[in-house]
């Protein structure tokens, strides 16, 4: 049945006025996103069209910065450093983090204390993580090393040599593990008893439980936390920076090391190539959405959403 | 009738254009060009200036701006601290608030003169008359850029070698030994110096400070790394090459450059458990002001000292330092002028020296000298010296030698890109990527494309 004359302006009325709200109560955030994320996004397309060095006007060049890219062979290394880097370390930490989860969801008493235990690391400021690095990891007198001379292995120059550099920054990177693994056990403690409790009935020991009932229950926030961590892989920069490009390490670094942010970083504010460092920047954007959208579609499959139709 | 979507794309791009048509630096081309008239001995200033990059964290710097501030006859003086952020400081002239004052590294002026940051000082030197020929010649090119002077010159730094007396002897070797002097005896008193029990590095035995002492060990060799002009990079001339294969070649001799840079890194460095004061490191080429932070924390170590020598037994020192420069926009620049004058007078180093003397004096300590930058300052301050006893009489002396003879790269456009790329050749081969040849080949390549670029940018906004 179509409305009665009468009743359509006072709704449209009512739905502009509701509109116009909405739209005074959002303007803060709106107004602030325009000038502080659209505005740069904007410019820095803008400038990545041209040769620029923050002093000097830009000087519109059109394509050249995205040739320049592509024949930089550092722009490939540094891109191929990350992406292992990614590959490395988004899996490892989402094992870690769903391992520490599932003890912690187990645990009765004292499940508060380490909860808090485990998140505080995650508190350290990034630069402090990559001196620890060098410190932990120090090929001769570094903790690792010295743990492993415990059973009689000699470790490698975590921080010195190339193939070892990257597995360093990995095993560093679960220093932070501790926000994941909250996560996650927010997620756990949302898995319906009853679906455990009929496992139980049918026999299934603790790992099938695991594998059929608790992944598959949390897999949305396995694959947030899957998304998130590639995101923050592929833009990775304080702690390999401080560790191998920083201050008090400006002479020496490892190529191996070398991740993209660190790359645009050194094009933008050491040599003052803003314009190229731009184009790198959307660079890296266009590779974070190629990745991300891969990523949801090979996922998809195994993500279960409670009330999404078979 | 036009779409929503159709409109809200217009407004977008119309948006999009409007915005980027204000991403707009301050405007390019040379610095203004000013006149000495501007810069009067005789002036007083009203208001503050400000300074950045500049601590004055001690007395030889609280001393010096306390003669600044009182030359300005009224201003006042405000300290941006901390190293300079060229970000911040490059972000502050585009936005047309630039500090009145800079204290920048040497080799970064002739970046920021190339691209406009901060103007000539000609003018300026000019009008307030100071005495230029009074600075260290080296110090002084590091600042000269296009025939004109872009900074005041402070500090020097120089290298010296430094060694353990204790671990010499064992070896049966002298400072002579590692001195340079002779390349074959530096390397066979690395492999005489080492202790690597089962493999694990214990003791290093000759330091070579790669990658930052590639410009010491080529110069020695008879080679610049960059043409006296700066404008040709040499980083692939046969006795770089040469260099940089026996600089590299003392770590393999010690079991690799991973093992050495992992001791080193563990060191305390500044501190009680350094490594000369823990038997841990044989000999290394490095900066005079180290022998003040040994005499302090550890006294007692059982140092030598010797300059650094040539194959030829000539001193050598790469020298560096500080200066200061006047931004662009800077809104006060004569007073910036007489703040950079007198921070570098003879008389103010002389009364940052008896505060220095002063405050060893209380602690019981030797004073052990200033390399200011400023040739007759030094001869000054090193009439002020008091004896430390051996071996820190030796090191003084030492590194008083050293400022004789030293050298620089001069002043370019792409500095920060061309100390990057040779540090990265090095880099590479340290790390056995690749091998001293083809990394300098390659570092060649990529230091002459960013000097070729920056020089026509300079000669573009010149012509």
């Amino acid at each position: 049945m179509s409305p009665s004359p009468s009743k359509v302006p006072r709704r449209r009325s009512t739905r502009f006025v509701e509109t116009r709200a909405a739209l005074l109560f959002i303007s803060p955030w709106l107004i602030g996103f325009f000038i502080f994320t659209a505005w740069p996004v904007i410019n820095s397309a803008y400038l990545s069209l041209t040769d620029y060095d923050v002093i000097n006007d830009p000087n519109f060049i059109g394509f050249d910065n995205y040739v320049t890219l592509f024949e930089d062979p550092k722009v490939g290394l540094a891109l191929r450093n990350t992406f292992i880097f990614m590959v490395m370390s988004v899996p490892t930490q989402l094992v870690v983090s769903l391992g520490l989860a599932l003890l912690l969801n187990a645990a009765t008493r004292a499940s508060g204390f380490f909860r808090t235990a485990f998140f505080l690391p995650k508190m350290t400021p990034p630069v402090a993580v990559g001196i620890l690095l060098l410190m932990l990891f120090n090929g001769q007198n570094g903790l690792i090393n010295s743990f492993l001379g415990i059973f009689g292995i000699e470790g490698p120059a975590w921080t010195t040599d190339p193939d070892w550099v990257k597995p360093g920054l990995v095993l560093m990177s679960l220093w932070t593990v501790g926000a994941s693994v909250v996560i996650i056990l927010a997620a756990l403690r949302g898995v319906p008893q009853e679906l455990y409790d009929s496992a139980l009935v049918d026999g299934a020991g603790w790992w099938r439980r695991t594998l059929r009932i608790t992944v598959p229950m949390i897999s949305p926030t396995l694959f947030f936390l899957f998304i998130v961590d590639s995101i923050n892989a592929l833009q990775s920069f304080t702690e390999a920076y401080t560790a191998f490009f920083g201050s008090g390490n400006t002479t020496y670094s490892n190529d191996a090391a070398l991740f993209y942010a660190i790359y645009l970083f050194q094009q933008a504010f050491e040599f003052l190539h803003m314009g190229y460092a731009s184009a790198l920047a959307w660079l890296l954007f266009i590779v974070i959405m190629a990745i991300t959208v891969v990523q949801i579609l090979v996922t998809r499959r195994f993500v279960h959403y409670e009330g999404e139709r078979p | 009738m036009r779409s929503p979507l159709a409109r809200w794309s217009v407004l977008s791009v119309s948006l999009a254009l409007a915005l980027t048509a204000c991403a707009k630096g301050t405007g390019g081309g040379a610095a203004p060009t000013q006149s000495p008239g501007q810069f009067n001995p005789g002036a007083t200033f009203q208001g503050t200036i400000s300074v950045m990059g500049f601590g004055a964290t001690d007395e030889v710097g609280t001393t010096r701006v306390d003669k600044a501030k009182a030359s300005l006859g009224g201003a006042d003086v405000k300290l941006i601290e901390g190293d300079l952020d060229i970000q911040q400081f490059l972000s502050s002239v585009a936005a047309g608030d630039a500090p009145d004052i800079i204290y920048a590294n040497r080799d970064q002026i002739g970046t920021f003169a190339s691209r406009g940051a901060i103007v000539p000082l000609t003018a300026c030197i000019q009008g307030e008359q100071i005495d230029t020929s009074m600075f260290n010649k080296n110090a002084l090119a590091q600042v000269t850029f296009g025939n004109e002077i872009w900074g005041i010159p402070e500090f020097n730094q120089v290298q010296i070698t430094m060694a353990n007396a204790e671990l010499l002897k064992e070896a049966g070797l002298t400072i002579a030994d590692v001195n340079g002097s002779n390349w074959d005896k530096v390397t066979a008193a690395a492999k005489k110096l080492v202790k690597a029990p089962g493999g694990k590095l214990q003791v290093i035995g000759f330091d070579s400070k790669l990658p930052e002492f590639l410009p010491l060990w080529a110069k020695a060799n008879g080679a610049d790394l960059l043409s006296a002009d700066g404008k040709t990079a040499q980083l692939n001339n046969p006795a770089v090459v040469k260099a940089l294969e026996f600089a590299v070649g003392i770590y393999d001799a010690q079991g690799g450059f991973a093992k050495v840079k992992a001791v080193r890194d563990s060191a305390d460095f500044f501190g009680k458990g350094n490594q000369f004061a823990k038997n841990e490191l044989g000999a290394m080429p490095m900066e005079q002001w180290y022998v003040n932070v040994l005499n302090d924390v550890s006294p007692k170590a059982p140092l030598t000292f010797d300059t650094f020598r040539t194959p030829q037994g000539q001193p050598l020192a790469y020298s560096s330092g500080s200066a200061w420069a006047i931004p662009k926009g800077a809104k006060n620049a004569a007073a910036a002028c007489r703040f950079a004058k007198t921070m570098t007078l003879v008389d103010s180093w002389k009364a940052a020296a008896q505060a220095r003397l002063d405050k060893r004096n209380q602690e019981k300590k030797p004073f052990t000298g200033i390399l200011t930058g400023n040739v007759k300052a030094d001869e000054e301050i090193q009439k002020m010296l008091t004896p430390g006893g051996e071996p820190w009489d030796s090191g003084v002396k030492a590194f008083y030698e050293a400022n004789q003879h030293t050298f620089s790269l001069p002043a370019n456009p792409a500095d920060a890109e061309f100390k990057k790329a040779w540090q990265d050749a090095v880099n590479r081969v340290l790390n056995g990527q690749d091998e001293p040849q083809a990394a300098l080949d390659k570092a060649q390549q990529d230091a002459q494309a960013a000097l070729d670029k920056a020089w026509a940018g300079w000669t573009k906004q010149t012509n």
